[in-house]
Protein backbone atom coordinates (compact mmCIF):
# COMPACT_ATOMS: atom_id res chain seq x y z
CA UNK A 1 0.00 0.00 0.00
CA UNK A 2 1.24 3.47 -0.86
CA UNK A 3 1.22 6.31 1.62
CA UNK A 4 -1.77 8.37 0.57
CA UNK A 5 -3.21 11.69 1.70
CA UNK A 6 -6.34 9.76 2.65
CA UNK A 7 -4.37 7.85 5.29
CA UNK A 8 -3.12 11.09 6.81
CA UNK A 9 -6.56 12.66 6.63
CA UNK A 10 -8.27 9.75 8.38
CA UNK A 11 -5.73 9.34 11.19
CA UNK A 12 -5.57 13.11 11.79
CA UNK A 13 -9.35 13.44 11.85
CA UNK A 14 -9.65 10.67 14.43
CA UNK A 15 -7.03 12.43 16.53
CA UNK A 16 -8.85 15.79 16.33
CA UNK A 17 -12.11 14.22 17.43
CA UNK A 18 -10.44 12.31 20.27
CA UNK A 19 -8.51 15.26 21.66
CA UNK A 20 -11.54 17.58 21.63
CA UNK A 21 -13.02 15.22 24.20
CA UNK A 22 -10.12 15.81 26.57
CA UNK A 23 -10.40 19.60 26.64
CA UNK A 24 -9.93 19.91 30.41
CA UNK A 25 -6.85 17.66 30.49
CA UNK A 26 -5.36 19.51 27.51
CA UNK A 27 -5.97 22.84 29.21
CA UNK A 28 -4.38 21.85 32.51
CA UNK A 29 -1.38 20.65 30.55
CA UNK A 30 -1.17 23.96 28.72
CA UNK A 31 -1.50 26.07 31.87
CA UNK A 32 1.27 24.11 33.60
CA UNK A 33 3.42 24.70 30.53
CA UNK A 34 2.94 28.47 30.62
CA UNK A 35 4.74 28.74 33.99
CA UNK A 36 8.13 28.10 32.35
CA UNK A 37 8.20 30.99 29.84
CA UNK A 38 6.69 33.39 32.40
CA UNK A 39 9.65 32.71 34.71
CA UNK A 40 12.11 33.40 31.86
CA UNK A 41 10.17 36.51 30.87
CA UNK A 42 10.20 37.92 34.40
CA UNK A 43 13.93 37.27 34.84
CA UNK A 44 14.90 38.91 31.53
CA UNK A 45 12.50 41.81 32.05
CA UNK A 46 14.19 42.44 35.41
CA UNK A 47 17.62 42.31 33.76
CA UNK A 48 16.49 44.65 30.95
CA UNK A 49 15.14 47.18 33.44
CA UNK A 50 18.34 47.03 35.51
CA UNK A 51 20.32 47.73 32.33
CA UNK A 52 18.32 50.86 31.54
CA UNK A 53 15.50 49.46 29.42
CA UNK A 54 16.99 46.78 27.21
CA UNK A 55 19.46 43.91 27.22
CA UNK A 56 21.27 42.97 24.00
CA UNK A 57 18.92 45.40 22.22
CA UNK A 58 15.79 43.56 23.40
CA UNK A 59 13.19 45.53 25.36
CA UNK A 60 10.74 44.05 27.90
CA UNK A 61 7.93 44.36 25.32
CA UNK A 62 9.96 42.38 22.80
CA UNK A 63 10.77 39.73 25.42
CA UNK A 64 7.03 39.48 26.09
CA UNK A 65 6.32 38.98 22.37
CA UNK A 66 9.05 36.35 22.16
CA UNK A 67 7.85 34.31 25.12
CA UNK A 68 4.16 34.53 24.19
CA UNK A 69 4.85 33.10 20.71
CA UNK A 70 7.12 30.64 22.58
CA UNK A 71 4.05 29.03 24.15
CA UNK A 72 2.55 28.22 20.74
CA UNK A 73 5.84 26.92 19.33
CA UNK A 74 6.34 24.81 22.46
CA UNK A 75 2.97 23.21 21.79
CA UNK A 76 3.95 22.52 18.19
CA UNK A 77 7.09 20.85 19.54
CA UNK A 78 5.12 18.16 21.33
CA UNK A 79 5.54 14.89 19.48
CA UNK A 80 5.75 11.24 20.46
CA UNK A 81 8.08 11.18 23.47
CA UNK A 82 11.03 8.79 23.11
CA UNK A 83 10.04 7.33 26.49
CA UNK A 84 6.91 5.93 24.81
CA UNK A 85 9.05 3.47 22.86
CA UNK A 86 9.89 1.52 25.98
CA UNK A 87 6.20 0.75 26.41
CA UNK A 88 5.72 -0.03 22.73
CA UNK A 89 8.49 -2.57 22.85
CA UNK A 90 7.91 -4.02 26.32
CA UNK A 91 4.21 -4.61 25.79
CA UNK A 92 4.72 -6.06 22.33
CA UNK A 93 2.61 -3.35 20.70
CA UNK A 94 5.23 -3.07 17.96
CA UNK A 95 4.03 -6.40 16.57
CA UNK A 96 0.70 -4.90 15.60
CA UNK A 97 2.28 -1.79 14.14
CA UNK A 98 4.66 -3.84 12.04
CA UNK A 99 1.74 -5.65 10.44
CA UNK A 100 0.36 -2.41 9.04
CA UNK A 101 1.03 -1.86 5.37
CA UNK A 102 2.93 1.45 5.71
CA UNK A 103 5.87 2.65 7.80
CA UNK A 104 4.64 3.35 11.35
CA UNK A 105 6.07 6.88 11.40
CA UNK A 106 3.24 7.99 9.11
CA UNK A 107 0.67 7.16 11.77
CA UNK A 108 2.61 9.13 14.40
CA UNK A 109 3.04 12.16 12.14
CA UNK A 110 -0.63 12.19 11.21
CA UNK A 111 -1.86 11.55 14.77
CA UNK A 112 0.14 14.35 16.39
CA UNK A 113 -0.49 16.71 13.46
CA UNK A 114 -4.22 16.21 14.00
CA UNK A 115 -3.79 16.89 17.72
CA UNK A 116 -2.26 20.27 16.85
CA UNK A 117 -5.58 21.55 15.46
CA UNK A 118 -7.42 21.56 18.83
CA UNK A 119 -4.18 22.68 20.52
CA UNK A 120 -3.84 25.75 18.29
CA UNK A 121 -7.51 26.63 18.77
CA UNK A 122 -7.20 26.24 22.53
CA UNK A 123 -3.98 28.27 22.57
CA UNK A 124 -5.65 31.37 21.06
CA UNK A 125 -7.38 32.52 24.30
CA UNK A 126 -4.25 31.69 26.34
CA UNK A 127 -2.12 33.77 23.98
CA UNK A 128 -4.63 36.63 24.09
CA UNK A 129 -4.66 36.60 27.90
CA UNK A 130 -0.86 36.60 28.08
CA UNK A 131 -0.78 39.53 25.64
CA UNK A 132 -3.20 41.48 27.85
CA UNK A 133 -1.06 40.88 30.94
CA UNK A 134 2.45 41.31 29.56
CA UNK A 135 2.03 43.98 26.82
CA UNK A 136 4.13 42.56 23.96
CA UNK A 137 5.52 44.96 21.39
CA UNK A 138 6.46 43.91 17.89
CA UNK A 139 5.63 44.84 14.34
CA UNK A 140 4.59 41.99 12.13
CA UNK A 141 4.70 41.97 8.32
CA UNK A 142 2.33 39.78 6.26
CA UNK A 143 5.32 37.83 4.92
CA UNK A 144 6.39 37.05 8.51
CA UNK A 145 2.95 35.62 9.25
CA UNK A 146 3.14 33.44 6.15
CA UNK A 147 6.63 32.17 6.98
CA UNK A 148 5.62 31.56 10.60
CA UNK A 149 2.60 29.52 9.49
CA UNK A 150 4.93 27.26 7.50
CA UNK A 151 7.80 27.28 10.03
CA UNK A 152 5.77 25.93 12.96
CA UNK A 153 4.97 22.85 10.88
CA UNK A 154 8.60 22.59 9.82
CA UNK A 155 9.56 22.67 13.50
CA UNK A 156 6.98 19.96 14.17
CA UNK A 157 8.45 17.67 11.49
CA UNK A 158 12.08 18.24 12.57
CA UNK A 159 11.28 17.40 16.15
CA UNK A 160 9.21 14.36 15.11
CA UNK A 161 12.17 12.95 13.15
CA UNK A 162 14.79 13.44 15.84
CA UNK A 163 12.57 12.25 18.68
CA UNK A 164 11.91 9.12 16.62
CA UNK A 165 15.64 8.50 16.22
CA UNK A 166 16.11 8.91 19.99
CA UNK A 167 13.22 6.56 20.62
CA UNK A 168 14.68 3.92 18.31
CA UNK A 169 17.73 3.71 20.58
CA UNK A 170 15.45 1.81 22.93
CA UNK A 171 15.81 -1.19 20.61
CA UNK A 172 19.46 -1.48 21.64
CA UNK A 173 19.50 -0.52 25.32
CA UNK A 174 16.95 -0.03 28.05
CA UNK A 175 19.01 2.51 29.99
CA UNK A 176 18.09 5.36 27.68
CA UNK A 177 16.88 7.98 30.14
CA UNK A 178 20.37 9.45 30.67
CA UNK A 179 20.81 9.90 26.90
CA UNK A 180 17.37 11.45 26.56
CA UNK A 181 18.02 13.87 29.43
CA UNK A 182 21.34 14.94 27.92
CA UNK A 183 19.61 15.58 24.58
CA UNK A 184 16.80 17.59 26.19
CA UNK A 185 19.33 19.70 28.09
CA UNK A 186 21.29 20.46 24.92
CA UNK A 187 18.00 21.32 23.25
CA UNK A 188 17.00 23.66 26.08
CA UNK A 189 20.27 25.58 25.87
CA UNK A 190 20.80 25.63 22.09
CA UNK A 191 17.28 25.99 20.66
CA UNK A 192 16.20 29.42 21.88
CA UNK A 193 13.77 27.88 24.36
CA UNK A 194 15.64 29.25 27.37
CA UNK A 195 16.47 32.65 25.95
CA UNK A 196 16.54 34.35 22.50
CA UNK A 197 19.68 33.02 20.81
CA UNK A 198 20.99 36.55 20.25
CA UNK A 199 21.69 36.79 24.01
CA UNK A 200 23.88 33.70 23.98
CA UNK A 201 27.67 34.02 23.75
CA UNK A 202 29.04 33.76 20.19
CA UNK A 203 30.54 30.30 20.62
CA UNK A 204 27.18 28.90 21.78
CA UNK A 205 25.47 30.34 18.71
CA UNK A 206 28.13 28.86 16.43
CA UNK A 207 27.69 25.50 18.10
CA UNK A 208 23.89 25.72 17.83
CA UNK A 209 24.10 26.40 14.08
CA UNK A 210 25.38 22.85 13.61
CA UNK A 211 22.34 21.34 15.36
CA UNK A 212 18.67 21.06 14.39
CA UNK A 213 17.64 22.78 17.62
CA UNK A 214 17.36 26.45 16.52
CA UNK A 215 15.29 25.44 13.47
CA UNK A 216 12.69 23.75 15.63
CA UNK A 217 12.30 26.48 18.26
CA UNK A 218 14.11 29.79 17.93
CA UNK A 219 13.63 30.26 14.19
CA UNK A 220 9.82 29.93 14.14
CA UNK A 221 9.56 32.47 16.99
CA UNK A 222 12.03 34.88 15.38
CA UNK A 223 10.29 34.55 12.02
CA UNK A 224 7.21 36.16 13.55
CA UNK A 225 8.48 38.57 16.22
CA UNK A 226 12.14 39.07 15.25
CA UNK A 227 13.48 41.51 12.69
CA UNK A 228 14.52 39.02 10.02
CA UNK A 229 14.97 40.21 6.43
CA UNK A 230 13.12 38.48 3.60
CA UNK A 231 16.34 36.66 2.67
CA UNK A 232 16.87 35.44 6.24
CA UNK A 233 13.27 34.23 6.45
CA UNK A 234 13.55 32.19 3.26
CA UNK A 235 16.98 30.86 4.22
CA UNK A 236 15.53 29.76 7.58
CA UNK A 237 12.82 27.76 5.80
CA UNK A 238 15.45 26.17 3.56
CA UNK A 239 17.51 25.17 6.62
CA UNK A 240 14.37 23.65 8.13
CA UNK A 241 13.77 21.63 4.96
CA UNK A 242 17.37 20.45 5.12
CA UNK A 243 17.00 19.24 8.72
CA UNK A 244 13.74 17.46 7.90
CA UNK A 245 15.56 15.61 5.10
CA UNK A 246 18.53 14.75 7.35
CA UNK A 247 16.19 13.56 10.11
CA UNK A 248 14.11 11.45 7.71
CA UNK A 249 17.30 9.89 6.33
CA UNK A 250 18.55 8.93 9.82
CA UNK A 251 15.11 7.55 10.71
CA UNK A 252 15.03 5.40 7.56
CA UNK A 253 18.51 4.06 8.17
CA UNK A 254 18.11 3.44 11.93
CA UNK A 255 14.70 1.88 11.48
CA UNK A 256 16.04 -0.77 9.12
CA UNK A 257 18.55 -1.97 11.74
CA UNK A 258 16.34 -1.39 14.78
CA UNK A 259 13.45 -3.47 13.55
CA UNK A 260 15.74 -6.47 13.04
CA UNK A 261 16.49 -6.42 16.75
CA UNK A 262 12.84 -6.54 17.71
CA UNK A 263 11.42 -9.80 18.98
CA UNK A 264 8.07 -10.24 20.62
CA UNK A 265 6.90 -13.01 22.88
CA UNK A 266 3.39 -14.39 22.92
CA UNK A 267 0.42 -12.91 21.11
CA UNK B 1 -17.89 -19.36 63.02
CA UNK B 2 -14.88 -17.18 63.53
CA UNK B 3 -13.18 -17.64 66.84
CA UNK B 4 -13.02 -14.52 68.88
CA UNK B 5 -9.73 -14.36 70.70
CA UNK B 6 -10.52 -14.24 74.36
CA UNK B 7 -7.86 -12.16 75.93
CA UNK B 8 -6.02 -10.59 73.01
CA UNK B 9 -4.15 -7.63 74.35
CA UNK B 10 -5.20 -4.39 72.69
CA UNK B 11 -2.17 -3.29 70.64
CA UNK B 12 -0.29 -0.47 72.23
CA UNK B 13 -0.63 2.81 70.34
CA UNK B 14 2.63 3.00 68.46
CA UNK B 15 4.72 6.14 68.89
CA UNK B 16 4.62 8.42 65.85
CA UNK B 17 8.35 8.90 65.55
CA UNK B 18 9.18 5.22 65.81
CA UNK B 19 6.68 4.45 63.00
CA UNK B 20 8.24 7.08 60.74
CA UNK B 21 11.70 5.80 61.59
CA UNK B 22 10.73 2.22 60.75
CA UNK B 23 9.33 3.23 57.35
CA UNK B 24 12.50 5.19 56.60
CA UNK B 25 14.71 2.22 57.53
CA UNK B 26 12.61 -0.13 55.40
CA UNK B 27 12.83 2.20 52.39
CA UNK B 28 16.61 2.40 52.72
CA UNK B 29 16.91 -1.38 53.01
CA UNK B 30 14.77 -1.91 49.90
CA UNK B 31 16.58 0.69 47.81
CA UNK B 32 20.07 -0.49 48.73
CA UNK B 33 19.33 -3.48 46.50
CA UNK B 34 19.16 -1.18 43.46
CA UNK B 35 22.39 0.77 43.71
CA UNK B 36 22.64 1.52 39.99
CA UNK B 37 19.66 3.82 40.48
CA UNK B 38 21.91 6.04 42.57
CA UNK B 39 24.24 6.56 39.61
CA UNK B 40 21.32 7.36 37.30
CA UNK B 41 19.91 9.78 39.87
CA UNK B 42 23.28 11.47 40.38
CA UNK B 43 23.70 11.89 36.60
CA UNK B 44 20.26 13.45 36.23
CA UNK B 45 20.79 15.74 39.23
CA UNK B 46 24.16 16.83 37.86
CA UNK B 47 22.67 17.68 34.46
CA UNK B 48 19.82 19.64 36.04
CA UNK B 49 22.07 21.56 38.42
CA UNK B 50 24.67 22.19 35.69
CA UNK B 51 21.95 23.71 33.51
CA UNK B 52 20.74 25.91 36.34
CA UNK B 53 24.29 27.15 37.00
CA UNK B 54 24.78 27.85 33.29
CA UNK B 55 21.58 29.92 33.25
CA UNK B 56 22.76 31.86 36.29
CA UNK B 57 26.08 32.59 34.57
CA UNK B 58 24.26 33.65 31.41
CA UNK B 59 22.00 36.06 33.28
CA UNK B 60 24.93 37.60 35.11
CA UNK B 61 26.92 37.97 31.91
CA UNK B 62 24.32 40.63 31.03
CA UNK B 63 23.90 42.27 34.43
CA UNK B 64 25.54 42.56 37.85
CA UNK B 65 22.38 42.60 39.91
CA UNK B 66 18.98 40.95 39.56
CA UNK B 67 16.27 42.84 41.42
CA UNK B 68 18.71 43.62 44.25
CA UNK B 69 20.29 40.14 44.41
CA UNK B 70 23.92 39.47 43.55
CA UNK B 71 25.28 36.38 41.80
CA UNK B 72 26.46 34.77 45.05
CA UNK B 73 23.19 35.49 46.82
CA UNK B 74 21.33 33.82 43.96
CA UNK B 75 23.62 30.83 44.41
CA UNK B 76 22.14 30.51 47.90
CA UNK B 77 18.60 30.73 46.45
CA UNK B 78 19.41 28.10 43.81
CA UNK B 79 20.99 25.76 46.37
CA UNK B 80 18.00 26.00 48.70
CA UNK B 81 15.64 25.50 45.76
CA UNK B 82 17.40 22.26 44.82
CA UNK B 83 17.57 21.18 48.48
CA UNK B 84 13.88 21.79 49.26
CA UNK B 85 12.92 20.25 45.91
CA UNK B 86 14.91 17.17 46.94
CA UNK B 87 13.13 17.01 50.29
CA UNK B 88 9.73 17.25 48.58
CA UNK B 89 10.66 14.54 46.06
CA UNK B 90 12.01 12.30 48.83
CA UNK B 91 9.38 12.58 51.52
CA UNK B 92 6.29 14.53 50.42
CA UNK B 93 5.42 13.82 46.80
CA UNK B 94 5.62 10.00 46.91
CA UNK B 95 3.35 9.89 49.96
CA UNK B 96 0.82 12.25 48.44
CA UNK B 97 0.75 10.31 45.16
CA UNK B 98 0.09 7.13 47.11
CA UNK B 99 -2.62 8.83 49.16
CA UNK B 100 -4.43 9.90 45.97
CA UNK B 101 -4.28 6.33 44.66
CA UNK B 102 -5.47 4.93 48.00
CA UNK B 103 -8.45 7.26 48.10
CA UNK B 104 -9.41 6.43 44.52
CA UNK B 105 -9.08 2.69 44.93
CA UNK B 106 -10.42 2.48 48.47
CA UNK B 107 -7.21 0.97 49.81
CA UNK B 108 -6.94 3.74 52.38
CA UNK B 109 -8.91 1.27 54.54
CA UNK B 110 -5.65 -0.46 55.41
CA UNK B 111 -4.09 2.73 56.72
CA UNK B 112 -7.22 3.64 58.70
CA UNK B 113 -7.16 0.29 60.49
CA UNK B 114 -3.69 0.77 61.94
CA UNK B 115 -3.38 1.93 65.55
CA UNK B 116 -1.56 5.15 64.78
CA UNK B 117 -2.62 8.63 63.75
CA UNK B 118 -3.65 8.31 60.08
CA UNK B 119 -2.38 11.71 58.98
CA UNK B 120 1.05 10.79 60.30
CA UNK B 121 0.90 7.36 58.70
CA UNK B 122 -0.05 8.57 55.21
CA UNK B 123 2.72 11.17 55.42
CA UNK B 124 5.58 8.78 56.12
CA UNK B 125 4.81 5.53 54.30
CA UNK B 126 6.89 6.23 51.19
CA UNK B 127 10.46 7.47 51.03
CA UNK B 128 12.15 7.99 47.67
CA UNK B 129 15.67 7.51 49.01
CA UNK B 130 17.83 8.36 45.99
CA UNK B 131 16.27 11.80 45.64
CA UNK B 132 18.29 12.68 48.73
CA UNK B 133 21.10 13.23 46.20
CA UNK B 134 19.43 16.57 45.42
CA UNK B 135 19.43 17.47 49.11
CA UNK B 136 23.19 16.94 49.31
CA UNK B 137 23.92 18.78 46.03
CA UNK B 138 21.61 21.64 47.01
CA UNK B 139 23.27 21.97 50.41
CA UNK B 140 26.70 22.09 48.75
CA UNK B 141 25.63 24.89 46.36
CA UNK B 142 23.92 26.87 49.11
CA UNK B 143 26.99 26.40 51.33
CA UNK B 144 29.27 27.73 48.59
CA UNK B 145 27.00 30.73 48.15
CA UNK B 146 26.86 31.43 51.89
CA UNK B 147 30.66 31.24 52.17
CA UNK B 148 31.09 33.66 49.25
CA UNK B 149 28.54 36.15 50.53
CA UNK B 150 30.01 35.87 54.04
CA UNK B 151 27.17 37.76 55.72
CA UNK B 152 25.87 35.09 58.05
CA UNK B 153 26.22 35.41 61.83
CA UNK B 154 24.69 33.57 64.78
CA UNK B 155 21.41 35.49 64.50
CA UNK B 156 21.29 34.78 60.77
CA UNK B 157 21.88 31.08 61.34
CA UNK B 158 19.13 30.97 63.95
CA UNK B 159 16.80 32.90 61.65
CA UNK B 160 17.58 30.41 58.88
CA UNK B 161 16.78 27.45 61.12
CA UNK B 162 13.41 28.93 62.06
CA UNK B 163 12.64 29.99 58.48
CA UNK B 164 13.59 26.58 57.11
CA UNK B 165 11.35 24.74 59.58
CA UNK B 166 8.42 27.08 58.81
CA UNK B 167 9.03 26.71 55.06
CA UNK B 168 9.08 22.92 55.28
CA UNK B 169 5.87 22.85 57.33
CA UNK B 170 4.19 25.20 54.83
CA UNK B 171 5.20 23.10 51.83
CA UNK B 172 4.03 19.88 53.45
CA UNK B 173 0.73 21.42 54.52
CA UNK B 174 0.05 22.89 51.08
CA UNK B 175 0.61 19.52 49.46
CA UNK B 176 -1.58 17.71 51.95
CA UNK B 177 -4.44 20.24 51.73
CA UNK B 178 -4.45 20.00 47.94
CA UNK B 179 -4.18 16.21 48.04
CA UNK B 180 -7.10 16.09 50.48
CA UNK B 181 -9.12 17.41 47.56
CA UNK B 182 -8.99 13.83 46.25
CA UNK B 183 -11.60 12.89 48.87
CA UNK B 184 -14.09 15.05 46.95
CA UNK B 185 -12.75 15.14 43.39
CA UNK B 186 -11.23 11.63 43.13
CA UNK B 187 -8.98 12.36 40.15
CA UNK B 188 -6.14 14.73 41.06
CA UNK B 189 -3.35 13.49 38.78
CA UNK B 190 -2.66 16.93 37.37
CA UNK B 191 -1.73 18.31 40.81
CA UNK B 192 1.83 16.95 40.82
CA UNK B 193 2.32 18.27 37.27
CA UNK B 194 1.00 21.71 38.19
CA UNK B 195 3.02 21.94 41.41
CA UNK B 196 6.23 20.97 39.60
CA UNK B 197 5.65 23.70 37.02
CA UNK B 198 5.01 26.33 39.69
CA UNK B 199 7.90 25.14 41.85
CA UNK B 200 10.31 26.01 39.01
CA UNK B 201 9.44 29.66 39.62
CA UNK B 202 11.12 29.39 43.05
CA UNK B 203 14.56 29.10 41.46
CA UNK B 204 14.51 32.90 41.44
CA UNK B 205 13.70 35.04 44.48
CA UNK B 206 9.99 35.84 44.52
CA UNK B 207 10.86 39.51 45.02
CA UNK B 208 11.56 39.85 41.28
CA UNK B 209 8.05 38.82 40.23
CA UNK B 210 5.40 41.46 39.50
CA UNK B 211 2.89 42.10 42.32
CA UNK B 212 0.02 39.70 41.53
CA UNK B 213 2.39 36.87 40.70
CA UNK B 214 4.39 37.46 43.89
CA UNK B 215 1.22 37.29 45.98
CA UNK B 216 0.30 34.01 44.29
CA UNK B 217 3.72 32.53 44.87
CA UNK B 218 3.60 33.56 48.51
CA UNK B 219 0.06 32.61 49.44
CA UNK B 220 -1.11 29.92 47.00
CA UNK B 221 2.21 28.09 46.67
CA UNK B 222 4.42 28.94 49.64
CA UNK B 223 7.53 29.31 47.49
CA UNK B 224 8.44 32.59 49.14
CA UNK B 225 8.58 31.00 52.58
CA UNK B 226 10.11 27.74 51.40
CA UNK B 227 13.03 29.19 49.45
CA UNK B 228 13.29 32.97 49.38
CA UNK B 229 12.89 33.69 53.11
CA UNK B 230 15.46 31.10 54.29
CA UNK B 231 17.81 32.44 51.60
CA UNK B 232 17.30 35.96 52.93
CA UNK B 233 18.27 34.70 56.39
CA UNK B 234 21.50 33.24 55.03
CA UNK B 235 22.41 36.41 53.13
CA UNK B 236 21.68 38.81 55.98
CA UNK B 237 18.56 40.40 54.44
CA UNK B 238 15.89 39.02 56.74
CA UNK B 239 13.87 41.20 59.12
CA UNK B 240 12.21 39.73 62.18
CA UNK B 241 8.79 40.78 60.92
CA UNK B 242 8.98 38.46 57.91
CA UNK B 243 10.18 35.68 60.17
CA UNK B 244 7.31 36.17 62.61
CA UNK B 245 4.91 36.22 59.66
CA UNK B 246 6.31 32.93 58.40
CA UNK B 247 5.94 31.32 61.84
CA UNK B 248 2.37 32.57 62.21
CA UNK B 249 1.41 31.40 58.74
CA UNK B 250 2.96 27.98 59.36
CA UNK B 251 0.96 27.62 62.56
CA UNK B 252 -2.32 28.68 60.94
CA UNK B 253 -1.83 26.45 57.90
CA UNK B 254 -0.93 23.47 60.10
CA UNK B 255 -4.27 23.84 61.92
CA UNK B 256 -6.17 24.36 58.66
CA UNK B 257 -4.53 21.25 57.22
CA UNK B 258 -5.58 19.19 60.22
CA UNK B 259 -9.18 20.39 59.87
CA UNK B 260 -9.22 19.69 56.10
CA UNK B 261 -7.82 16.24 56.72
CA UNK B 262 -10.55 15.43 59.26
CA UNK B 263 -13.29 16.73 56.94
CA UNK B 264 -11.81 14.73 54.08
CA UNK B 265 -11.73 11.51 56.08
CA UNK B 266 -15.39 11.98 56.92
CA UNK B 267 -16.04 12.14 53.17
CA UNK B 268 -14.19 8.87 52.57
CA UNK B 269 -16.49 5.93 52.00
CA UNK B 270 -14.10 3.00 51.75
CA UNK B 271 -13.48 0.24 49.26
CA UNK B 272 -16.83 -1.51 49.35
CA UNK B 273 -19.11 1.50 49.14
Amino acid sequence: MRVSPALYYTVAKASVVTQFQYRAANYFYMVGMVAEPIVYLVVWTTVAEAQGGSVGGITPGEFAAYYIVWTLVRNMNIVLTPYAWEERIRQGRMSGELLRPVHPIHYDIAFFAGWKIPVILMWLPVGALLALVFHPSTDIRPLEVAVFAVAIWGAYLIRTMFMWVLGLLTFWTTRVSAIFEAWFTAELLLSGRLVPMSLMPDWVRTLAAFTPFPSSFGFPIDSLVGDLSTGELLRGLAVQAGWIAVGAGIVALTWRFAVRRYSAVGN
Amino acid sequence: MARVPGRAARPARAGGLSVAWTYLRLAVLVEIQYRVNLVVQLLQSAVAVGTALAVLTLVFSHTTDLGGWSHDELLVVLGLHVLIGGLIATFVQPNMTRLMTDVRQGTLDFALLKPVDTQLLVSCREVNVWQLADVVIGAAIAGTGVARVGAVDAAGALGFAVAAVCGTVLVYCTWLVVTTGAFWLVRMDFVAELFDGLYQAGRWPVTIYPGWLRVGLTVLVPLAFAVTVPAQALTGQLGWRTLAGAALLALVLAVVTRVCWRLGLRQYSGASA
